[in-house]
């Protein structure tokens, strides 16, 4: 039961992970993404870590995406130029991928961690579960619980400063600096 | 199931994250490429959180979610802005500062 589920939610990570790689629409590259995260849930689960698995959903697949939904609804679809400017590139990425996998896979599987071959110790039904995890959260590593918060605010205000509207281009340089610079970057391709 | 089968699975999906990576020129083709890449080393975290017992590992997930989380709140801020800008979406296109 167990094997049957996680090659199922295998198959699905992949498959998600292939469709992001290969969609040539971003929004369907987005769906892949969130069949992706889905699956790593299930595997999150498989591992008895069920609040990594419930922040996966409720995050990821819940906050983070519907924000890429919105981003690429806003600047639009297909974006991606047939202009490939290194010679190449459609056959060598996969190649070096492709080494990338074997050259991980050599580096994990014949280390010398011979206990990789186990399912793990026998854990007592609380291992990973809310309390255990908001326990270690707030005593052992609150400093660190509190540093990802003042990141998670700097971040926000980041993105406002970043996307939002600038002063000097909303009153009187609207017409001219945009437009000069639109102008200029094509020229100098 | 062993634990090996997750590392292996969980470095296929970084290879495959690496691939389109280096393959696609969207930027947010490339946010989405660095999402699995992240969300691979988050499988592998947990997977050896297992292996040894030790609930800690499942700390440093949740604290490479959070990470994850500002990375694409930023990237998108920046598309946004390049977007209104005008300028193409394409990484390619955007080389003025490569020198």
């Amino acid at each position: 039961m167990e094997a049957v589920l996680f090659f199922l939610a295998a198959i699905g990570a992949l498959g998600g992970a292939v469709g992001v790689v290969a969609m040539r629409n971003p929004f369907y590259g987005v769906l892949a993404l969130i069949v992706h995260l889905f699956s790593l849930a299930v595997l999150f689960l498989l591992l008895t870590s069920a609040f990594v698995a419930a922040a996966q959903v409720v995050v990821y697949a819940g906050a983070v995406m519907v924000l890429y939904v919105f981003v690429v609804a806003y600047v639009g679809g297909d974006t991606e130029s047939a202009w490939e400017p290194i010679p190449g590139q459609r056959f060598l990425a996969p190649l070096l991928g492709t080494a990338l996998f074997i050259e991980l896979s050599i580096a994990v599987l014949s280390s010398s961690l011979l206990a990789l071959g186990t399912h793990g110790p026998d854990v007592n039904p609380g291992f990973g579960d809310p309390a255990a995890i908001g326990r270690l959260l707030l005593e052992r590593f609150l400093i660190p619980f509190e540093a990802s918060s003042i990141l998670l605010l700097l971040a926000a205000v980041g993105a406002v400063v970043l996307a939002g509207r600038n002063r000097e281009e909303g009153t009187s340089s609207e017409h001219s600096a945009p437009k000069a610079r639109s102008e200029e970057v094509p020229s100098s391709l | 199931m062993n634990v090996e089968w997750y590392i292996v699975l969980s470095s296929l999906i970084f290879a495959v994250g690496a691939m389109g990576l280096l393959l696609r020129r969207s930027p947010v083709v490339i946010l989405l490429c660095l999402e699995l890449m992240l969300n691979a080393g988050n499988l592998a975290l947990v997977a050896f959180s297992r292996m040894v017992g030790n609930q800690q590992g499942q700390i440093f997930a949740i604290v490479v979610m959070v990470v994850a989380a500002c990375e694409v709140v930023v990237g998108l801020g920046l598309i946004v802005a390049i977007f209104r800008r005008k300028l193409p979406l394409d990484v390619d296109a955007l080389r003025e500062l490569r020198g």
